[in-house]
């Protein structure tokens, strides 16, 4: 929360009227990416020297028109066009672009703007231009901590990204995920957390025990994860801002693949007890625990609807492994999943209409999604190895880790992060300092 | 009629002798496939089915007493020879009342995570349960799975994945 309170926005919000304007559809794999042109944040230079003296950053203007260009190129639905090419200079274009001249270098959208330094706060203000059409379609002002400038490109392209496609954006977020060091066999895993382009990595433990599978809170900054801390495997509850750390419920045995509610007050999980794994929740306010499942088969994975009403979850209760839904008090189980092979990792996309999975068949591992029936399922991408799907918070975008073989020496093992259009296209690797597994997407920072 | 009985004698033994020839071309035959198939089992490895049959990463808690059981993909069902190593440890257990253990339950790498990590509670339950019918009591097991998270086989073949599927029983006094 902390982060949160440090940065002190103000939502200056020009009215726009609305033209036919230009607008990207994203339900479609986007083949023909929309050009658009990042003009470099213009700068006074005693703002420019102010921030070079803070921020160690010549021009902090390029830095930041830097990051909306890595985002929006990422994003797979915009084509940032380089700037060599731009007739403009930055200054001029922040007041009244010559739409001529950035229509003869192709591009669609032009984003211009200026930053400054008043009364040590960062100052931005940025328009974001139809240049066909020649209108404006966003301007926007606000204010922050020098040291949030990085978020500053990611709040303007969520504006961008926003008015373009009519949906919110996922680049001020974050990714807690686990970093992996050393052999297969003793692997060292540490919790890690960075901004979603990869920037601002940190480690949260140091890698003396196990740990698993973080997951953020949608509503703060706390996450829950795993840990074999004194050899118990347990479900533990951390605040990233403060570092501290407890054990979520007092079990007398195993539990894991914990999730938070959608409203962030309860945590939902297995316990393992005689072989038999079921799902319990328990409300982080009054420390009432609640068993959902009754089953002698394993039943984990849990995740909730974005409604609260409904839980999917991985049981093997048909003879393998499948996706089940039933009602938040364990009631009306339904088996979702018919398709041939094997169903792991359910998880509930934040829009409510389709649940992300893994699937394992004939030896390759697919992530894929289904409606909520199991109706409708599609498969993105197949590999070697690959799982746990988490979605970004517009639940356009899958973020997953991917493993892959060793050869007969057991060489050659790696775990990366890659992130996948929900259309099946723009697959990327998101690099990290280390190996990396268990990736979940936090909300926005800024809303 | 003498003629045509030693026509049909001989012609008995004639098929006699065909038949006999037959078998043991038969039994030669056999003998061919069995060695081809013996010889193509050890390049596989030491498995049966997909169960980890060997011995080279077994370890053991004292002289012939087996440290570790296998299991099939996705299995916690323990096999004959499962069910031999626990009841030698039972036995060793026995003999060596204040010892108590740690059963730690894996699985391959071919599986979800999570359900790698109830999977690898199971198997060591399964292995709990048979040791505890053999007269251990429940309060001398702890149960640890570790799910995929500590394979001893580093390798991404089908007989790495038997050795890691996987129950040990490690000491722990």
């Amino acid at each position: 929360m902390k982060i949160l309170s440090h940065i002190i926005i103000f939502l200056i919000l020009f009215p726009i009227k609305s033209y036919g304007l230009i607008e990207v559809d994203i339900t479609r794999g986007n083949l023909n990416p929309l050009p658009i042109a990042v003009s470099p944040l213009s700068i006074d230079e005693n703002s420019r020297k102010d921030f070079e003296k803070i921020l160690k950053k010549r021009n902090i203007g390029d830095e930041i028109s830097k990051i909306i260009e890595v985002n929006l190129k990422t994003s797979g639905l915009f084509n940032p066009l380089d700037k060599d090419a731009f007739l403009q200079a930055p200054d001029i274009a922040n007041l009244k672009p010559r739409f001529e001249d950035w229509n003869l270098i192709k591009a669609q959208a032009l984003i211009t703007g200026k930053v400054s330094y008043v009364e040590e706060k960062l100052r931005v203000e940025f328009r974001l231009w139809d240049v066909l059409a020649g209108k404006e379609m966003v301007a926007l002002a606000f204010t922050t901590v020098p040291n949030n400038w990085r978020r500053v490109g990611h709040i303007i392209t969520d504006k961008v990204y926003q008015r373009l496609t009519g949906e919110k954006g996922y680049f001020d977020t974050r990714i807690i995920y686990v970093a992996e060091e050393g052999p297969k066999t003793k692997r060292i895993k540490k919790l890690a957390i960075m901004d979603q382009d990869g920037a601002n990595n940190k480690f949260l433990t140091l890698g003396n025990e196990l740990v698993l599978t973080p997951r953020f809170n949608p509503t703060s900054q706390m996450v829950t994860y795993l840990s074999y801390f004194r050899n118990l495997p347990r479900v533990y509850l951390l605040d990233i801002e403060t570092g501290m750390q407890e054990v979520v419920g007092d079990f007398p045995g195993m539990t894991f693949a914990p999730r938070f509610s959608p409203d962030g007050k309860k945590i939902i999980m297995s316990f393992a007890k005689d072989g038999n794994s079921e799902i319990y929740t328990m409300d982080l306010e009054n420390r009432i625990v609640e068993k959902i499942t009754n089953h002698p088969s394993i039943d984990t994975s849990p995740s909730f609807s974005p409604d609260g009403k409904f839980i999917c979850f991985n049981s093997d209760r048909s003879g393998y492994q499948q996706i089940y839904v039933m009602k938040s008090d364990g009631s009306s189980v339904k088996r979702i999943s018919f398709g041939k092979g094997l169903y792991g990792t359910p998880v509930w996309s934040p829009r409510g209409d389709l649940i992300a999975f893994t699937k394992l068949h004939k030896g390759k591992f697919y992530i894929g999604v289904m409606r909520t029936d199991g109706s409708g399922e599609r498969l993105l991408t197949e590999n070697f190895y690959q799982e746990a799907p988490s979605w970004s918070p517009n639940g356009r975008v899958l973020i997953f880790y991917r493993e892959t073989k060793t050869d007969d020496k057991g060489e050659g093992f790696s775990a990366k992060l890659w992130s996948i259009d929900l259309t099946g296209y723009n697959e990327r690797m998101v690099k990290t300092p280390t190996d990396a597994s268990d990736p979940s997407w936090s909300s926005l920072l800024s809303n | 009629m003498k003629k045509s009985r030693i026509r049909n004698i001989d012609q008995g033994a004639i098929m006699k002798l065909n038949k006999i020839l037959k078998n043991t071309l038969l039994i030669v035959f056999a003998c061919f496939a069995l060695s081809a198939c013996a010889t193509s089992k050890k390049t596989t490895g030491q498995m049966q089915g997909d169960v980890y049959t060997g011995t080279d990463t077994v370890e053991y808690l004292a002289s012939g007493v087996p440290d570790r059981v296998f299991f099939a993909t996705n299995e916690s069902v323990l096999t004959t020879a499962s069910r031999e190593t626990l009841r030698k440890q039972a036995a060793y257990l026995r003999k060596n009342s204040k010892i108590t253990i740690v059963l730690e339950g894996h699985a391959d790498e071919r599986g979800t995570r999570e359900y790698n990590l109830a999977l690898g509670e199971r198997r060591a339950n399964a292995a709990k349960d048979y040791l505890m019918t053999y007269g251990i009591s429940s309060d001398r097991i702890s149960v640890l799975s570790y799910g995929k998270e500590r394979p001893v086989d580093s390798g991404s073949n089908p007989l790495a994945w038997s050795k890691n599927r996987r129950s040990v029983t490690v000491k722990a006094n």
